[in-house]
């Protein structure tokens, strides 16, 4: 049991991140909170790519002469790594159109507490 | 240049995003009619290219020239330009119809409102066209990206409306991409055609199952199956009319056909009965209790709107019941109905905007027989299109119903025939309501002054694209038998 869980720890690291940015998303009040836990949320994902790309004791995916590494599988996977380069980039883009909307709501309604907002709207 | 249609249809659009802005700051009017330019062009390629290649072998374009594992590829094939074809004339007669709308529901906001439109719609596009699955995810971001944009342009609560569907649908990307990830780990490869080669040998690894379950929750989550449907009626309600008359039709249409591709392509009928054989039965009960939820809830709103989507919650659960039976009949129902769907209800939002623009609500409770006189024509095609929901042959719902009710007879599947069949009856009451209202007199009503109630029907721009929805339904159910035989060769097997 406690073998199971060493081995694995990068991916009970992700799951427990995950676990956190969805309950952020889901209990916190402030609009705001809900944003970093979406932020979290979307981090261990991030996370969980780099980890499955990582080796032990493999070199960077680069081609150069005082890094001596012939076979192939001695390098780490670079792609998982430009993949994430995207998804940060897209993440970024979602946390700028979500704080658009949190400002936009906020001079609607000058609250940014949803239990308030909810009461407002009614 | 035929060679090359892959790559056009998502450009024009991409183009046209470019040039409007552009354009937009020296000229404001040429937004609309750029917007219109673009969305003529990418239905015109996609038309071209539906008629040349429906027979054909699909067409795979490698970006580049690198080709696929190593390289990106779109798959020009039935499926996909189908698809493209259907969400391309049907943005184009919405984003036609918008102009009178635009101008009094968003006056100031006509340039970035067309801007986010096209970038919208190469989202989409791309999303059907890729045959790359982290591609597939940035396309996904980016359609998803500018409908936050298109919902929060509208009424004073929309932006907050948009906020939860911001949270929702990244959660939704987030767990599709990370299923995408435990995809990656097994297979080694993102080119869908590449990996459904490999899927038969790796199908036993609780990893690849993992991977498909948090795809299609993914998806679930965009294409709003019923349980994770939240966002949806806010969303929808409180958007403007032109907005979501886009992207009712068109936006969870297309992550419907993702789950199609996942499901059906990537990891094909013989490997899912084989390996995982509750999977399609759990995603069928859930979109048939999405079916009857959604007729449900649509009979209690007092909102046009809102009625509206929740009855899109409804109809997307036919879509994805569907194609969860896995045989030819299903499947070509549910394809019709994705059609069907998209043109039935373009045309329905394409009335509610009609009315909001004369009357400034879509208050089902301050209906009344006035509006048979008032609009006419409006009217009319508002039954055409109600009288399609509920299914009465010949109008094109009809056959969709049909076919996916030989669908669960064939698999014995009674629940889900008995299901379909309440259905029909749930979308009879809520719109005979409106009906009623509109054609039938209320005596306890006061006598209107005679004088006072004339023709007050939109102009032309708004009439012509409704009308076209409207006959559309009736050529539609006409032709179906045509249709269906096209659509059966798409059938995976």
């Amino acid at each position: 049991m406690l073998e199971f869980i060493y081995a694995h720890y990068a991916y009970w690291f992700t799951l427990i991140l995950l676990c956190i940015g969805l309950y952020g998303i889901l209990m916190k009040r402030n609009l705001v909170k809900k944003l970093v836990g979406m932020t979290i949320f979307q981090a261990s994902v991030i996370l969980f790519f780099v980890s499955i790309a990582s080796k032990w004791e493999a070199s960077v995916p680069v081609k150069a002469y005082d890094l001596p590494t012939e076979v192939v599988a001695n390098y780490m996977n670079p792609l998982p790594h430009t993949l994430m380069l995207t998804a940060i980039v897209v993440g970024v883009a979602t946390q700028g159109v979500a704080f658009a909307l949190i400002i936009n709501i906020y001079r609607r309604y000058k609250t940014v507490d949803e239990q308030e907002l909810l009461d407002k709207i009614q | 240049m035929e060679q090359q249609l892959p790559a056009l249809i998502p450009l024009s659009y991409l183009a046209f995003a470019a040039l409007i802005p552009l354009v937009g700051l020296w000229k404001k009017r040429a937004c609309y009619w750029l917007a219109v330019a673009g969305s003529l062009l990418a239905t015109l390629f996609s038309t071209i290219g539906f008629f040349e290649y429906v027979n054909e072998e699909p067409l795979r374009y490698f970006f580049g020239g690198w080709e696929p594992p190593v390289g990106i590829e779109f798959v020009y094939d039935g499926l996909s330009s189908f698809f493209v074809l259907v969400i391309n004339a049907v943005a184009f007669l919405v984003i036609y119809h918008s102009r009178v709308i635009g101008q009094s529901e968003f006056p100031r906001k006509t340039l970035p409102y067309y801007t986010l439109v096209m970038l919208g719609m190469l989202g989409f596009n791309g999303m059907i066209l890729t045959g790359d699955l982290f591609n597939l995810y940035v396309f996904l971001e980016i359609s998803s990206l500018s409908s936050y944009g298109l919902v929060a342009i509208g009424e004073k609560r929309a932006p907050y409306a948009a906020y939860r569907y911001l949270l929702i649908g990244t959660v939704g990307g987030t767990l599709y991409l990370l299923g995408i990830g435990f995809m990656y780990t097994i297979t080694g490869t993102l080119n869908i055609i590449d990996m459904a080669a490999m899927i038969p040998q790796v199908i036993d690894s609780s990893v690849a199952v993992t991977g498909l379950l948090l795809m299609v929750l993914g998806m679930g989550i965009k294409a709003a199956l019923f349980p994770i449907h939240g966002w949806l009626p806010d969303a929808y309600t409180y958007a403007a009319s032109s907005s979501t008359a886009l992207i009712a039709p068109v936006g969870t249409k297309v992550a419907a056909y993702v789950m199609i591709r996942i499901v059906l392509y990537l990891f094909g009928i013989p490997v899912i009965e084989a390996n995982l054989w509750p999977f399609n039965l759990i995603i069928g009960t859930l979109a048939a209790a999405g079916i009857l939820y959604g007729s449900i809830m649509a009979i209690g709103q007092t909102e046009l709107k809102r009625m509206l989507a929740y009855s899109s919650v409804s109809q997307i659960g036919y879509i994805i019941m569907g194609f969860s039976l896995a045989n030819p009949l299903g499947y070509v129902g549910a394809l019709l109905h994705v059609l069907n769907h998209a043109v039935m209800k373009a045309c329905l939002f394409l009335v509610a905007a009609n009315l909001r623009l004369k009357e400034g609500h879509t208050d089902i409770s301050r209906f009344d027989h006035t509006y048979r006189k008032k609009y006419p024509v409006t009217m009319l095609w508002f039954t055409v299109a109600a009288i399609s929901m509920i299914g009465l042959p010949p109008l094109a719902g009809f056959f969709s119903k049909w076919y996916l009710a030989m669908g669960t007879i064939e698999n014995n599947n009674w629940i889900f025939l008995a299901v379909i069949l309440a259905s029909s009856l749930l979308n009879a009451v809520y719109f005979f309501r409106i009906l009623e209202r509109v054609y039938m007199k209320n005596p306890e009503q006061p006598e209107a002054d005679k004088g006072a109630v004339g023709r007050n029907e939109p102009g032309y721009s708004m009439l012509v694209p409704t009308a076209i929805f409207g006959i559309a339904l009736f050529v539609i159910g006409f032709t179906n038998a045509y249709i269906v035989s096209t659509l059966m060769q798409f059938f995976p097997n």
